[in-house]
């Protein structure tokens, strides 16, 4: 039974988990109330996917120290592998049956994000150095340029009429169930095994770490949470095109990584959230968006070059559960 | 032991390296290196600087293939192999230019050693479950009881580039001790230590030896720490062999006294 003495022994075990789901009620509740509009709610539900996205690729270029700079091209993979069932395969079925396509969906366009992740990273990540960067940016745009002269994917127009399954509910439990996996992650013995390998590759090994195989298993979780969160982007925008997925979009989730802190979910989550928000309040000057995100980058990496929040980690992120 | 049913030819030797030639391009490191060393022996590897001690060490830890020649551990041969391969076979260690994971704290650098042997799968550790929490407690445990040994207890938390530099070499040592090593190699443990740090540190090897059932193969460069802690010792001098016996042998071979001993006479 929910008793208030039991709320509140639950809410003093698990304060970052409460204090989300209040932060949900209250978005619903002003939302409701007529005080947030639906450009505010896609606004915070954009929020939720730049997390994810954000804190992926810090899996893998902050903890892991490796340098994946087409994040961008396994949301494409998703967001594609996704609406290929919702939209052309389906035909959307109304209502909340439409659902039961959506999630195995996305499920699966992250599993092919994923297995492109691994496809790329077996060859690419034993050979170290500045292979990834330019094998993963050429990657992004093969996959832009496949989608841009295959007809059936909607070739250079884009596909419209997606279903927007997406909704604040999905994006808070999927945001906060991601972020917790991949902390989970890190805090486990595979987490210390990617830092090893980011401090020092030749120790990494010596200590009996499988160094190509664990870079390989961080790419490809990595591009699993990329590719999940592109089907869940395409069912909010309810448009997509190959440019939603260019070389620029890859390099925004890098300057949301670095400025906020690439060795730190918390810092991933910090530099994602003001830099979703920021934009939006300067519309006027959006024109100048990659103009303003590359100056404070260059602020940050000038002034505090490990970014805002640095390596450390916001205390109740990361504290573990409390043992009876 | 009894050592019941042994054929003759059997190999007691732990580290058997037979006839290694190593080249660098053209620069022949290493010629016609051989070396056998028993369970429990310690044994130095001594030379002026560029002999090719650190190179043999490469050469037996996977970071280079031999040109020529074959290493076996307890009796398989290794060569060739990755050098994560060869820790798991049993072969551990230091590094002459201390290599920690600077940004990780002394005991998450001590933990990564437990990653290989690690009881839980991805899908444990991504849901953190029971499982998942009882076997980091129980490595967690193992590696504090590890650091106190070597007196870094107290320092389990803070970042290993912080430590000084004496407590970077001993957490180095320890780091390697905790892949259950067989075989400790150590590159130049006392470097850039002071006399009475090198001495401590002698005593700790030998503790070491007889607790962990270790066998060790040590290169020094302090003539002192290597005639004090080793029971045979080989030279080398431009990847050769040029001496090899007991440290009173060697202090008395006049090959050794003009190629290494002389050089320190010198100085
Ligand atoms: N990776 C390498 N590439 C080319 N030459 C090397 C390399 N490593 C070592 N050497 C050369 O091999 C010789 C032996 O080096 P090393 O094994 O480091 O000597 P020591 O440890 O005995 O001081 C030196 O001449 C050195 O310059
Ligand atoms: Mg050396």
């Amino acid at each position: 039974m929910l008793t208030p003495k039991r709320t509140q022994t639950f809410i003093r075990s698990y304060p970052l988990f409460s204090g989300l789901v209040l932060l949900y009620a209250l978005i619903s509740f002003l939302y409701h109330l007529d005080w947030l509009n639906s450009y505010h709610i896609q606004l915070v539900m954009l929020v939720g996917i730049n997390i994810v996205m954000t804190v992926s690729l810090g899996l893998i270029n902050g903890f892991t120290g490796q340098f994946s700079i087409g994040h961008a091209g396994f949301m494409a993979v998703g967001a594609y592998t996704s609406v290929g069932m919702t939209t052309l395969l389906l035909q959307s079925p109304g209502g909340h049956l439409g659902y039961l396509v959506f999630f195995p969906a996305t499920l699966i366009g992250g599993i092919f994000a994923a297995a492109t992740g691994f496809l790329i990273g077996l060859p690419t990540l034993r050979l170290g150095g500045d292979y990834l960067a330019i094998v993963t940016m050429a990657f992004a745009e093969v996959i832009r340029t496949i989608i841009r002269v295959s007809e059936p994917m909607g070739g250079p127009r884009g596909i419209g009429g997606i279903p927007d399954y997406t909704n604040l509910t999905i994006v808070f439990i999927f945001a906060i169930t991601s972020v917790w996996l991949m902390r989970n992650f890190i805090l486990s013995t595979y987490g210390r095994a990617s830092k090893a390998i980011r401090d020092n590759e030749i120790a990494a090994e010596i200590m009996g770490v499988n160094t190509t195989r664990q870079k390989v298993l961080v790419f490809t979780l990595g591009a699993f949470f990329a590719g999940c969160c592109g089907s869940l982007y395409a069912h909010v925008l309810q448009y997509i095109h190959p440019d939603n997925f260019t070389f620029m979009k890859s390099l925004e989730y890098l300057i949301y990584l670095y400025i906020g802190g690439s060795s730190s979910i918390s810092g991933a989550i910090v530099g994602a959230t003001i830099f979703t928000f920021l934009p939006e309040l300067f519309r006027r000057f959006s024109s100048w968006r990659m103009v303003i995100y590359s100056l404070t980058l260059i602020l940050v990496m000038l002034f505090r070059p490990e970014g805002i929040v640095g390596n450390r980690e916001w205390r109740p992120l990361v504290s573990r559960r409390r043992r009876t | 032991m009894a050592t019941v049913g042994l054929a003759p030819e059997a190999n007691m030797n732990l580290l058997e390296i037979r006839n290694m030639d190593h080249y660098f391009g053209g620069l022949r490191a290493i010629h016609r290196f051989s070396i056998a060393i028993e369970p429990k022996e310690i044994v130095g590897l001594i030379g002026p600087n560029g002999a090719g001690k650190t190179t043999i060490f490469n050469l037996i830890t996977g970071f280079y293939r031999p040109t020529v020649g074959e290493i076996l551990f307890d009796g398989l041969p290794i060569h060739g192999k990755r050098p994560f391969v060869i820790t798991q076979a049993g072969i551990s260690r230091t590094f002459q230019n201390i290599r920690l994971f600077g940004e990780m704290t002394v005991l998450e650098n001590i933990k990564v050693a437990h990653h290989h042997t690690r009881q839980y799968g991805l899908f444990s550790a991504l849901l953190s479950s029971r499982r998942f929490w009882k076997c980091e407690e129980e490595i967690e445990n193992h590696c504090l009881e590890l650091l106190s040994m070597f007196g870094l207890r107290e320092r389990a938390h803070e970042r290993a580039d912080s430590l000084p530099y004496g407590d970077q070499r001993r957490l180095e040592i320890a780091r390697a001790l905790a892949t259950n090593p067989r075989l400790l190699l150590l590159d130049e443990p006392a470097a850039g230590m002071n006399p009475r740090e090198a001495e401590s540190l002698l005593d700790t090897i030998h503790e070491l030896r007889d607790q962990f059932d270790l066998t060790i193969l040590l290169i020094e460069h302090q003539m002192r720490v290597v005639m004090g802690v080793c029971e045979r010792i080989k030279v080398l001098d431009f990847g050769e062999t040029i001496a090899e016996g007991t440290p009173d042998q060697i202090q008395k071979n006049e090959q050794v006294i003009r190629a290494y001993l002389g050089e320190e006479a010198i100085r």
